[in-house]
């Protein structure tokens, strides 16, 4: 148990996806202008993240393993990641056809997401278990989530402010990123996993 | 020939996973099966979004719905006759007279906050479908006219009655000066003295 809980604060804080490796920049840039549409955007990765990486571990493990074609796994995964992303549109097209609307191109783009990918392929690198796996993916996608809800706040009280011209729109955006990822540099150390 | 093993696993492997997919995908196609009418879409965009309601129906859209199943199309008292008609083209139906009450047809009105008396209650910002309120909780609100579509659902919200809707005022820019009464025709037109 505190194992799987050392996973989750590792995967979303102290190796947070997007502050610390860097993984999954294009959704931080393009869905954070509001922080209605990033907690949209939030709910939509979170369960994608989830959902992949449970159904990657079972590609890698029932799959990719007995037939011995490992090498194959970027390519089994991206295919996985695509059809779980499917999945959720469809579904969300049906159940909230306002979000679908809000999130727009950004929806389909967490296909090629790499915090997705990244999770799945760092599950498989260090020999994740099924529950391992679930729980790297949601704490993956708790990190993803509160960088972007907290980034959009940020950038809305941006929107407002009095910037130098040149530093305007994404120069500024780019900036701060920079700076929580400092902050983020906080957790640095704290677990080792 | 073993080179071939592999491939062929591999083969065998990226099938079994893209059919799996593919199957998953056609059932959550089925079963989350949207039916997107083109034709609401067209009505909707003529309706003035103003999501007030007073056609019966919660919001434009569901109205668009209604009208697309064979509702009447004049029951849009925001969007005037100008929106009846274009719907009528838009439809090959009959234009209508629009359907409201008689008094408030052609009266483009706006609402009109009472400062003095507003407690800032922010019962009418909410109310507001175009967000046309602005004011914050225990401060004065006040209407930006320009947005106000003068649906009138900020009326009954308000605790102490300070809105009222009164004839939307004309742009500064359009503004005719009165007349100035300088004869007596002007100052009596009572005494029936009619202009040649």
């Amino acid at each position: 148990m505190t194992e799987l809980l050392l996973i989750i604060v590792s995967a979303a804080l102290v190796n947070n996806f997007v502050l610390v490796q860097f993984l999954g920049l294009c959704p931080l840039m393009g869905v954070s202008s509001r922080v209605d549409s990033a907690i949209g955007m939030s709910f939509a990765t979170t369960f994608v993240l989830t959902l992949s990486s449970v159904v990657a571990y079972l590609i890698q493990s029932f799959i990719l393993t007995p037939l011995d074609i490992t090498w194959l796994r970027t390519l089994a995964f991206i295919v996985a990641i695509a059809v779980a992303v499917q999945l959720t549109e469809l579904a969300l097209k049906k159940t909230s056809p306002l979000l679908h609307s809000v999130l727009g191109i950004y929806l389909p783009l967490i296909t090629t997401n790499c915090a997705v990918l990244g999770v799945a392929l760092l599950n498989t690198n260090r020999a994740h278990s099924l529950l391992e796996s679930a729980f790297y993916g949601i704490g993956a996608a708790a990190g993803f989530s509160l960088v972007l809800v907290l980034f959009a706040g940020v950038r809305e009280r941006l929107a407002l402010a009095d910037i130098p011209a040149p530093f305007e729109g994404t120069a500024i955006a780019l900036i701060t990123a920079g700076f929580m990822a400092l902050a983020f540099m906080g957790f640095a150390g704290m677990i080792r996993l | 020939m073993s080179w071939l093993v592999p491939i062929g696993l591999g083969m065998l492997g990226l099938g079994l996973i893209t059919g799996l997919g593919a199957w998953l995908l056609d059932i959550a196609n089925r079963r989350f099966k949207t039916e997107s009418d083109p034709l609401v879409a067209r009505i909707d965009q003529e309706l003035p979004q103003t999501q007030c309601g007073q056609c019966g129906h919660p919001g434009c859209h569901p109205y668009a719905e209604a009208i697309a199943a064979g509702e009447a199309i004049n029951r849009c008292p925001p969007g005037g006759q100008d929106t009846v008609d274009r719907l009528a083209e838009l439809l090959g139906r009959d234009t209508l007279p629009l359907d409201a009450e008689p008094e408030t047809v052609g009266q483009d009105t706006v609402a009109w906050i009472i400062e003095a008396d507003c407690i800032g209650c922010t019962k009418c910002i909410q109310a507001c479908p175009v967000d046309a309120i602005v004011g914050a909780a225990k401060l004065m609100h006040t209407v930006i006219t320009d947005a106000c579509t003068g649906c009138d659902l900020c009326v009954a919200p308000c605790p102490v009655d300070c809105i009222e809707m009164i004839p939307r005022p004309i742009p500064e820019n359009r503004w005719v000066p009165p007349k100035p009464s300088v004869i007596a025709t002007d100052r009596y037109p009572q005494a029936g003295l009619a202009h040649g």
